[in-house]
């Protein structure tokens, strides 16, 4: 029973990592730019399938093709920002919400014309292995995920706390105008917080690749790590990944003690009620407004 | 250039504003009503889908543009009006008597979804609706006995008083008779206090209060009488395609709905029928499309929500007050001919300022 | 029975005492300013008036009304109607529209009759109007009616603010510093105006104002604060020479020793 329960709790963690990791993408967006990014599973999608390019197709080595996908996806994160995402500055927050709800289908097309809907897998130096611990099976993608997932937690922590740019991209999200006064560049921060969310996506899509099939359709997660976001308060990076894990957890436990079908719903279901007990979120960050 | 002098404080609260207003809307009443007679049975059931897409974008709108409640879930909306409807059909009530307690019951179902969503803003509100839909779903697929679970349900033709209205064109009235029902509706709503509530909840909920409006009853209202005209949108969809599954009330759909609005033109009512036109004839747009263009790009199976995206896309970004925008736009500029200056309309330049203190 | 009585408020936000034991009471038809400097918390007792804080002690009352078991929206409708200090205006609307909002808490017909457009929401809208427009004649915005919020200048934003507190026909009205950023042609004609509203219309004025001679000129009676407490409370001239509301506002003299 115990190495039942392990093995959920395994399976949660792993998979509650990759919604915490394109959570992290939301609500570094977010916390930012206060822009809701819609298309960020979208974004880990073409994460994967850029990978899939270089390893694959192009046969690079693996260290490379990942440090490539990298930097490929954040010059495209840059480029969204520049193209679509700057002129929704100062709109309503609803209408950015539905510029990256429509840049989603946008991508998923392209991505079906580009690399056909055929679902593709990509080739890891770690793929296949397994790691046992009593009757629990840990696959090594398992462990890559986890391991991927704090590494990137670990570093963005760092940069944000230590480094001008992060307290920078605090400030330009508070109050834009305020931020000019003071020199921030902020449409320059702006790119750099949407090049960092692709390049995390692309890690995301990286890691989840061994574990789920490539196609289009991998960027519907998003919308379940979206559930996660906000479960964790939308504007706190660690509650991202917690929110993350918990929905990743729960998920496995519904998935084997409730019938069939309640296990994707738990996600949602768990959302709904952590909004009726606190509407802003486990660790939120709103005040109440001054007037 | 016309020049309204009002003599009453009745012309400000009149649905219309002028005689030309009376003509023009006149004739396309007068057009509609002909139709029947000179369109075939396949563009009558294509415009009775726009009717059927307004009223439910009227429902939307009233919600999301008039009261500033982002809903990704209203497609829930349609599935309970759809399946409430169908389910006391095949019990045996009549359609005048299933249909307005599937509106009723849609309607109910919102208000008491309104109530946890009263403390819900912004994008955690668009999630919970949107988590609110997920749910709807499973229900459905599980709740075999009442839906059909997967399988679906079939819906029997319309029967009102012992006369079939299951002919296109009868079918086209009926959707029209109910449009315009709910266009008056919803217009009264909106020159009365109620509507002005909800205008007031939109723009600050802090001065709303203040000036006596309860919060949470304008918002259950509005979430009850949003929900219930899209659920008599989709007790006519059920009609419409003559069968209902879990399959067409997914997310996509919701995210139609709320392009609908937004390409139509957020908060006006002209914005609706617009974008229900749009949205309604755009498949047709699509699927010509798809013969013109090579098959690397037609024969893409993700191209109608790729359309869809770039559509909308490409509104937000240069003309975010919709085809509704566009045409006032239009208007003045034949209105104020030759003086008409561009940058009467052009956005200023806006700077970010958190949401996230309220 | 006072008009209105203000008994004991105290309230803190966390470690910081934001109103401390404040008492005082306003007598009907007159015109009652609050001054202090900055942080003294004038705008917080109005916002505790109008329910949007919670009371930690003391309490409100308007006549036998106790505001304490109010809720938020329901101030208005014992007649107490307020403005904010930067403007919380319907942005989307018209000057029109955000005035007939300020009708609300007038309205008698149910959601039922203005579905359907009855008689009676008929009539009530009209009188709505009716209402709206002796409003507009007061405040001289007759040129801004259909304009929409956006387009207008501070100045006439204030007004519009005002209006349509006055729309709620209030027994008492809150002003929560009406004159800031105003120049002294508009804050002159703002005197005018509170000096009609006080003596026309008979509605007693309670208002948090930084403006010294705007305040000297229509108060009846004057309210000092400072850091949270009531420093004194008497006729404008008296106030203004206390040597404790000198202190607060000017610091204290190097050579007092």
């Amino acid at each position: 029973m115990t190495s039942e329960i392990l093995q959920l709790l395994i399976s949660g963690i792993s998979q509650g990592c990759l919604y915490g990791l394109v959570a992290l993408g939301f609500v570094l967006i977010y916390k930012a730019t206060e822009m809701v990014n819609f298309a960020q599973g979208e974004l880990m999608m073409l994460g994967a399938f850029v990978a899939y390019t270089f390893l694959d197709i192009l046969q690079w080595p693996f260290y490379w093709a990942v440090l490539a996908t990298i930097f490929v996806m954040a010059v495209f994160g840059v480029v969204i920002e520049r193209v679509f995402m700057r002129r929704m500055i100062g709109e309503p927050p609803f209408a950015a919400l539905m510029l990256t709800i429509g840049l989603g289908f946008l991508l998923r097309a392209v991505a079906g014309a580009i690399w056909g809907s055929d679902p593709r897998s990509i080739t890891t130096p770690y793929g296949g292995g397994i790691f046992s611990i009593g009757d629990a099976v840990l696959g090594y993608e398992n462990i890559a995920i986890v391991i991927g997932t704090a590494i990137l937690c670990l570093l963005l922590y760092l940069f944000l706390r230590y480094t001008r740019v992060g307290i920078a991209m605090q400030a330009a999200s508070q109050n834009q105008l305020a931020a000019y006064y003071v020199g921030i560049p902020v449409k320059r921060v702006f790119s750099l917080v949407w090049a960092i969310s692709a390049m995390i996506a692309a890690v995301a899509g990286i890691l989840i690749a061994p574990v789920s099939l490539v196609d289009p359709q991998l960027g519907f997660i998003g919308v379940k790590a979206f559930a996660a976001a906000i479960v964790g308060g939308f504007g706190s990076l660690p509650g991202a990944i917690i929110g993350g894990l918990i929905v990743g957890v729960a998920e496995q436990f519904a998935g084997l003690y409730l019938p069939p079908g309640f296990a994707d719903t738990s996600a949602y279901v768990i959302l709904l009620l952590v909004l009726i007990a606190r509407p802003e979120g486990l660790f939120s960050t709103m005040q109440k407004k001054k007037v | 250039m016309r020049f309204i002098f009002k003599t009453q404080y009745e012309q400000d609260i009149s649905l219309l504003k002028h005689r030309g207003q009376l003509f023009w809307y006149g004739l396309l009443l007068a057009v509609l009503i002909a139709a029947p007679l000179f369109l075939d049975r396949f563009y009558l059931g294509e415009i009775s889908f726009v009717f059927i897409y307004a009223i439910a974008g009227l429902g939307l709108m009233l919600l999301t543009g008039f009261t500033g409640q982002v809903s990704l879930g209203h497609a829930a909306f349609l599935a309970i009006g759809a399946y409430a409807h169908a389910y006391m059909l095949s019990k045996g009530l009549a359609f005048v008597v299933a249909l307005p307690t599937a509106m009723i019951l849609t309607g109910i179902v919102g208000a008491i979804v309104a109530i946890p969503a009263l403390r819900l803003v912004g994008i955690y509100l668009a999630i919970a609706t949107l988590a609110f839909l997920i749910i709807v779903e499973q229900i459905i697929i599980r709740w075999v006995s009442v839906t059909g679970g997967g399988r679906g349900m079939l819906v029997p033709p319309v029967e009102i008083f012992g006369l079939a209205v299951a002919t296109p064109g009868r079918f086209f009235y009926l959707c029209l008779a109910l449009l315009i029902v709910a266009l008056i509706f919803v217009m009264n709503l909106l020159r009365a206090p109620s509507g002005r509530a909800m205008i007031a909840v939109r723009d600050s909920e802090i001065a709303a209060r203040s000036m006596g409006i309860n919060l949470a009853k304008t918002k259950a209202t509005s979430f009850g009488i949003s929900a219930a005209l899209t659920g008599l949108a989709g007790a006519l969809m059920a009609h419409h395609t003559g069968y209902i599954s879990p399959e067409a009330f997914t997310l996509t759909i919701s995210i139609q709905l709320l392009l609908l609005i937004v390409v139509g033109g957020l908060g006006s009512i002209h914005g609706a029928i617009l974008g229900a036109i749009f949205v309604g004839f755009l498949p047709q747009g699509i699927a010509l499309l798809r013969d013109t263009l090579p098959p690397a790009i037609g024969e893409v199976p993700g191209l109608e929500p790729g359309v869809f995206g770039l559509i909308l896309i490409l509104f937000l970004l240069f003309e975010p007050h919709g085809i509704y925008g566009q045409w006032l736009k239009v208007r003045q500029f034949f209105s104020e001919f030759p003086l008409y200056r561009r940058a009467t309309n052009k956005r200023q330049k806006t700077y970010l300022r958190t949401e996230r203190v309220r | 029975m006072s008009f209105f009585r203000a008994s004991n408020l105290c309230l803190s936000f966390g470690g910081i005492r934001a109103v401390q034991d404040v008492s005082f009471e306003v007598e009907k038809g007159e015109v009652f300013s609050i001054i202090g400097p900055n942080g003294a918390g004038k705008t917080t007792v109005f916002n505790l008036i109008s329910r949007f804080y919670d009371l930690d002690s003391g309490s409100l009352h308007l006549g036998e009304t106790d505001l304490g078991k109010l809720q938020a929206h329901d101030v208005a409708n014992v007649g107490i109607a307020r403005t904010f200090q930067n403007t919380e205006l319907f942005e989307h609307e018209t000057v029109l529209q955000n005035l007939l909002i300020g009708c609300h808490v007038n309205r008698r017909s149910g959601l039922f009759s203005e579905l359907l457009h009855l008689p009676g929401a008929r009539k009530q809208e009209l009188e709505f109007r009716q209402t709206v427009e002796d409003v507009i004649d007061l405040v001289d915005l007759q040129a801004y009616r259909y304009q929409s919020i956006g387009s207008l200048s501070y100045g006439v934003r204030k007004m519009v603010e005002i209006a349509r507190a006055l729309c709620v026909k209030p027994r008492l009205l809150l002003l929560d510093e009406p004159a800031s950023g105003l120049n002294p042609e508009e804050t002159d004609d703002l005197s005018f105006w509170i000096e009609d509203i006080s003596q026309d219309l008979g509605i007693t004025v309670l208002m948090v104002e930084h403006d010294m001679s705007l305040v000297s000129r229509v108060s009846n009676r004057v309210l000092a604060m400072s850091e949270g407490k009531l420093i004194t409370i008497g006729n404008p001239g008296e106030v203004q020479r206390h040597p404790e509301v000198l202190e607060a506002y000017l610091g204290q003299s190097e050579d007092a020793a």
